[in-house]
Parts: C-alpha cells; structure tokens; sequence
C-alpha cells in the first residue's frame, strides 16, 4: 500500500491540483454550454425562466427576423475584411521591419501599441474619427483631413452610410490588431535562417520568389495561428460596436452579439438571444477544430 | 392612566402642528415601560412595537440622546428617548417588515437607488431626491447606482440579470405602463396597493395615470413625474430671420422645411445613435394623424395596424427624413443639438428632457415650444416611477424612499431640477408658480389635453414590442419601404397580441 502510494504519489498529486479548476470548467464553460443549449429549445421568452421544451421554434423565429440576417451578413463582411486586412498588412509590416531599418524597436512599439487599447477606446477615437460632419457644420475627423488636403471628393458618410457601415467598423478593427499580426510575423521572419535566402539567391530566386515560395511556406503555422485568434475575435465582436457606432443606420454596424444582448435583456427573448449564442458557439467551433487538429497532430509527431 | 392620555395628545397636537413635513416627534419616558405600552398608548396597538423600536434606533444612530433598542421586549428605563414615527409610515412599516427580519429593527443600512439619470437635470433632480431622503432619514447610506443611455436601454438590459440572480437594487427607475410587464412583476415586485391606501397616493395621482400605474390589477410603482413625448422645438432667432411660424401641421411643417433647405440651415435635427430616437418621433407622428383613441387602439389591438394613418405617418417620416441631417446615425439626440446651439438647425421633436438640457447649456432664450405639428390637444405622456423589489435587501429603508417619491415636496424638489411635471394633482398655484414657463404651459396641457401613452418610452406597450417597434422603424430608415414597413408593424402587432 504504502509502496503503492509512493510509486503513484506524483500522479495522484497532479489530478489532485488540476482536479479543482477541472471542476470549475466542467460547470461553468461546459455545464452552461448545456444549459444554454437547452434554454434555446426553450419557451424562456419572459423575464422568468420557463424551461419547458418548444422544438425549434425559437430558431426559427430568429432566422425570420430581417435584422438577424443583416447581422450575419455583417459579420462575413467584417470577418473577411478584418481577418483579411490585419493578416495583409502585419505581414507587410512584419517584412519592411524585417529589412534592418533605422530605429527598428521604436517602429515596432508604435504599430504594436494600438493593441495595449481596449476596444472599447478604440471604438470611441474612431468614432470621432469617422464622424463625417455635415454639409452645415463643416466635415470633421478623416473628412476635414481629406478636405484640407485637396481631397474633397473621397469624403463619404463612413459608419453614417449604410452602404458602408460594417467596413468602417473592420477599418478600426484593422488598425488596432495589424500591430499583433505583425509581431507575430516578425518573429518568425527572425526565426528563419538566413543560409536558407542564401541558398534560394544561389539558385537565382528573385526576392519575391524567396518570399513566395520560401518565406510564407515557413511561416504557415504562424498564418494559421494569427487565423484562429483574429477569427474567433471576430465572431465575439461586440465591444467594438457599442462603443463606436451602435446598430447603425438601417442595422449596417450590427453584429450578432450585439443583437443577442438586446433581444435577451431588452425584449426579454431568452431563448431568442440562447438561439444567437449557439450558432456562435457552432461558428467559433468550426474555427477551433480544424487547429485543435493540427495541433493535436503536430504534437504526436513531436 | 391620565399621563398616558397628555402624552397622547401631545403627540398628537405635534404631528398636527408639525404637519408633513415632519417624520415623527420625540418622546422622553416619565416611568419605567416596554415597547409594547408605548405602542399602546400612541397608536392605540400594541403591534406597533417593532416601528417605534426602529424608529428610535434610527434615530440613535445619527444622535446619541436617543436609546437604542436592542431587543423588542427590553424594559425601558424612565428618560429614556425615543421617537414615535408618523403613523403613516408606522403602517407601512408594520405592512412591509418581516417578523424573522430582526435587523430590520436596527436602522442604518443601505438604500441602493437604480436609475437611468446620470447628466444635466436628471442627476439634479435625483440629487434633490436624495436630499430630501437623507433630511429624514439621516441613519441610511444612500447608494446611487445610475446607468447612463438615454430610455434606461441599457441600465434595463443590466438590471434584469440582477433581478433574475435574487440580488436587485433596493429600488429602481420603472416607466409607468407596460413596461413592467417586462420585468414579471408577479414574481419579482412587490405590489403596492397597501402602500397606495396607506400614504394616500391612489386619491393625489390623476386617474388616467393610475390606470396606467395598474398592471395585472395591481400598482408595482411610485410615480415621482409627467414628462411630454410630443414637443417641437424650434430655434428662435431663425425662425425670426426667415419670418417663419411655428407649423401648426405637418403641410405647414413642411412648407418650412422647402423654405430652409437651401439656406444653410438643417430644417429638422434628428440624432438616431441611441436607436430610439427616431422611434420616438414616429410615435408622435402616429399620435398626429390618428384620434387619441385610435393611437390607444393600436396597443390594444382596437386600432388595426393596416389602418391608413399608418401608412400615412411612414410616409410622414420617410419626407421628413430628407429634410435632416445627413449624419443622423451618428448623433445622440443631445449632441445633434449642436446644430440647434450654433443656430444650424431649426427644429427637433423631443421631449420634454430637452428642455433641461437647453436650460444646462443655457440656451433657453432662443428655445420655442409647440406641440409636434397635428397633435394640439394631445399630450403624449410618460412617467417615471420607482419599484419595490420582493427581494430588496433593506426594505424597510425603501418605504421611505417610496413615500419620499410620491410626496409633494420630494416631487415639486426633483421635477423643478429634472424638468417634468409633478404626477401629484393637489400642486398649488403658487408652487406652480415656481417652475419655469415652459413646465407651467405643460402643466396646463396635461390638466386640459387627452393623455395618451408613450410607447418608445415603455407606457403603451410591453418592452418585447417596443423593441419589434423599434427595429421596424429604424430598418425602414434605409429601406424607405413604406409597405413593407407597415406589414412589419403588423406582424408585431400580431406577435405582441397573439392576435
């Protein structure tokens, strides 16, 4: 017994630690996972839980509803765009800073700071920003910028145009996340070995071969990383919203999390709102998976 | 036995003297009782203990002379001092308190106030509110839990969650209507009939509001104030500039609108960043075109929403929103007044809270009012009221707060700052006389106009609707589908009524 115990000491130690957040995890991202589940099938539409079961009327009832569908094409057009953008311009970043310039370091702190912010700062400096102004008040932010420079005619109604909306909304999201694309690319740029350039110059690659066929392969990974976090940031996206535009005109800002929070506190539509958390929660899966994949199998091989 | 008599009319001749706006008088034992025979002797029941043992150790806690209590049968020496509470109050404490709450007996504690009001008049207003609380009752803390956003549309969107987890606010801000359909009064509220008899309320309110106080039969709230949903304001000096009138109906409205659109000047401001603001101009636009008993039908479902008014105020809007500002979506509509304060814009229909904030930014001089084009004779009315949660952890401390709530003086103090109207009917002319002429014009129309309830602002219509109300009116901002519109204002209808 006592050999026993000692042989499994280190073992039995180790669940013990894990053992309580274990638990913890268990009832309150799981258990609720559950619950939330459930409620969507749910008659919960007052402000007091009824859990009788209703089949799925609530989905349908939510997939009727025009402002539902404007969210969600919102949020495709946000999430190609933001994940799109910030992926494009902190490689671009990533690279120029790669070149050995001049105050490299103080560089890099300026594109990297942006994210020390929260969304809800970013939102608010661009919702300034953006204000377009008005013919009788005279243009304001990026406008007046336009109009000082020569540049009258690119001045547009930004988040105020509901053809435009959503894409000034990406436009702040951009801005603040490149910076972290970017120093995710940086390290891998610095981590790949420069005899591997030497040798792709010997062979008479051009730089943008060497970048093309070199380069991005190795830094794939890296890619696929900076995918699954800027995409699951993005189907959350809420935050970002509230502060700096709201539903919009005509709901052209407005994302599913958004519309979740007002139909279940405000019109008291729970299992609505429960409706709108799952094919979140399905959304995100979809992204987490296929690199809980890869992961999974990059370890075994290790 | 004859002492105990004098005491008696002693107290009694204080309180009448003293009036109301004393909470209760003092009293120093000439011989050696319980609680119990003090009750006695004062209210004539003995059952009044547990009140004036509250009472007097409120009071203690803020003044040493007093004796605190510490149990409800302690024999109390001779010159000990205690304090008889108002007998209004002593029944609505003994209406309220639970015999297993002992440390309800021991004053102090906690008022959490949940509220909406948190700039320009409003927080006055709710600050002259506490003034009045805290001049009473000076043993509680009052702790102001304000949520800012115009409506209440997020402080509602967190103070349900709270309700749901049994760990409310003492009391919270409540529009009189419908609204509180939204937050299951019947098992989350406590209703307030007993109160309403006992401090008199359901004789000083109008009878219009009382049945609109009244949901499932019962009254869940206190209402401290009468705001106006219809109100045009314009913008004096232009106004004078072009020679123009105030428009009297919407052809008139409009004619302004031609006249102005050139000039540099935005004919009608809107500020549509909250999302309800334009619903709020469509209500009144309804109010417009239909009688006061058609707009009332179409909440209750009298009024069928493919009614032709309908289709006529969609219209209404759709032409008025080319005469606005093109950056409404990005505007509150108190920022959207910049326009007006730099005299760009000439006219924006809001209510009556504007007026607040005109005084704030102390442009009133420039400020003039009439009702929304077509709706003279029709006060669109709402009205803010406060709760009592069954589960408020210090009840007893929000008996006060309620009583502070729909007393005259604690109404005349907040409305004068907030800019309403008292709910109250029994307001004197010389206190009249002393709100600003705005509020005195409004106080003419409601004794003289039809009242009928807003429904942006939570009186007409449950909070589920508003919200399908809402979304509809904002959709068709961009969509101009006036038909559309109107099949998905009926569409809710039919949600809303199960009809």
């Amino acid at each position: 017994m006592v050999m026993w115990f000692k042989r499994k000491h280190d073992q039995i130690l180790s669940i013990l630690l894990v053992f309580p957040s274990a638990l913890a995890i268990l009832v309150f991202v799981y258990g609720f996972i559950v619950l939330t589940t459930y409620v969507s099938f749910s008659n919960w539409n007052k402000l007091v839980p009824d859990y009788s079961f209703i089949g799925a009327a609530n989905y349908l009832r939510v997939f009727q509803n025009p402002r539902f569908l404007i969210t969600l094409r919102n949020l495709g057009v946000f999430t190609g765009l933001f994940v799109g953008g910030s992926l494009i311009l902190g490689f671009l970043l990533a690279v120029l800073l790669d070149r050995r310039i001049k105050a490299e370091g103080l560089f890099r702190t300026i594109y990297l700071y942006p994210l020390a912010l929260s969304f809800i700062v970013t939102g608010v400096v661009w919702r300034w920003l953006l204000n377009p102004g008005s013919p009788q008040m005279g243009s304001a932010g990026i406008n007046l910028l336009l109009e000082k420079m020569g540049l009258g005619f690119l001045k547009t109604g930004w988040y105020t145009d509901p053809r435009i909306g959503i894409i000034a909304v990406a436009v702040a999201a951009v801005w603040q996340m490149s910076g972290y694309v970017m120093a995710m690319y940086l390290a891998g740029l610095r981590g790949i070995p420069e005899e591997l350039r030497e040798a792709a110059r010997v062979d008479g690659a051009s730089e943008f071969q060497i970048y093309r066929f070199v380069v991005l392969p190795l830094l794939r990974p890296i890619t696929f990383g900076a995918l699954i976090v800027l995409g699951h940031i993005s189907l959350k996206i809420y935050d970002l919203v509230v502060a700096m535009t709201g539903p919009g005109p005509g709901y052209s800002c407005d994302v599913p999390a958004y519309f979740m929070w007002e139909l279940t506190f405000r019109a008291n539509r729970f299992g609505q709102g429960a409706v709108i958390a799952c094919i979140l929660l399905i959304g995100v899966s979809l992204l987490i998976l296929p690199y809980l994949r890869y992961s999974l199998r990059r370890e075994a091989k290790i | 036995m004859k002492q105990k008599v004098s005491w008696m009319l002693v107290v009694l001749l204080a309180v009448g003297l003293l009036g109301w706006a004393q909470v209760g008088t003092p009293l120093v034992l000439d011989k050696v009782s319980s609680l119990a025979d003090i009750a006695l002797t004062v209210f004539g029941d003995t059952a009044y203990a547990p009140a004036i043992m509250r009472a007097t150790n409120s009071k203690a806690l803020v003044d040493n002379t007093f004796a605190r209590i510490s149990r409800l049968d302690e024999i109390l020496p001779a010159g000990s001092k205690l304090w008889i509470p108002e007998e209004t109050w002593a029944k609505a404490f003994l209406a309220v308190w639970d015999p297993n709450r002992v440390e309800d007996l021991f004053g102090g504690g906690k008022l959490v106030v949940g509220s909406w009001w948190t700039t320009g008049g409003e927080a006055e207003g709710l600050e002259a509110l506490f003034a009045t609380y805290r001049s009473r009752y000076p043993d509680v803390l009052i702790v102001n839990a304000t949520v800012a956003g115009g409506a209440g549309f997020i402080f509602k969107a967190i103070v349900k969650p709270r309700i749901i987890a049994g760990d409310p606010p003492d009391t919270f801000q409540l529009h009189a209507g419908l609204e509180v359909e939204g937050y299951s009064p019947e098992t989350y509220l406590r209703p307030l009939d007993d109160l309403y008899t006992i401090f008199g309320w359901d004789k000083v309110f109008p009878a219009d509001l009382l049945d609109l106080m009244r949901y499932e039969g019962h009254y869940w709230g206190v209402p401290v104030n009468i705001h106006r949903s219809n109100v045009l304001w314009y913008n004096k000096e232009i106004f004078a500039q072009y020679g123009l009138t105030p428009p009297t109906n919407w052809d008139e409205f409009f004619a302004i609108c031609e006249k102005l659109k050139n000039t540099g000047i935005v004919p009608i401001i809107i500020g549509n960043a909250g999302g309800w603001e334009v619903a709020h101009l469509f209500e009144d636009i309804l109010a417009s075109v239909l009688s006061p008993d058609e707009y009332r039908g179409l909440w209750t479902g009298e009024t069928p929403w493919t009614h032709p008014g309908v289709t006529k105020a969609l219209e209404i809007l759709k032409r008025i929103m080319d005469y606005a500002n093109v950056d409404y979506s990005a505007h509150t509509w108190d920022t959207a007044l910049d326009y007006f304060v730099a005299n760009k814009g000439a006219m924006h229909i809001m209510g009556d809270w504007a007026w607040g904030w005109f005084m704030a930014k102390q442009i009133d001089y420039k400020v003039g009012w009439a009702p929304v084009p077509g709706t003279k004779g029709i006060f669109v009315a709402l009205s803010d009221t406060f709760t009592f949660p069954k589960r408020a952890a210090n009840p007893i401390n929000v008996i006060g707060w309620l009583e502070v709530c729909g007393s005259k003086e604690g109404q005349i103090a907040f409305n004068m700052r907030k800019g309403s109207i008292p709910a109250r009917t029994d307001i004197t002319p010389a206190e009249k006389a002393q709100f600003n002429p705005y509020l005195q014009s409004c106080m003419d129309d409601w004794a003289r106009d039809a009242i009928v309830p807003s429904v942006i602002h939570g009186a007409a219509a449950p909070e589920s609707w508003v919200v399908d109300f809402k979304d509809t009116i904002n959709l068709f901002l961009v969509t101009k589908d006036v038909k559309g519109a109107q099949e998905a204002l009926v569409a809710a209808a039919k949600t809303a009524l199960g009809k």
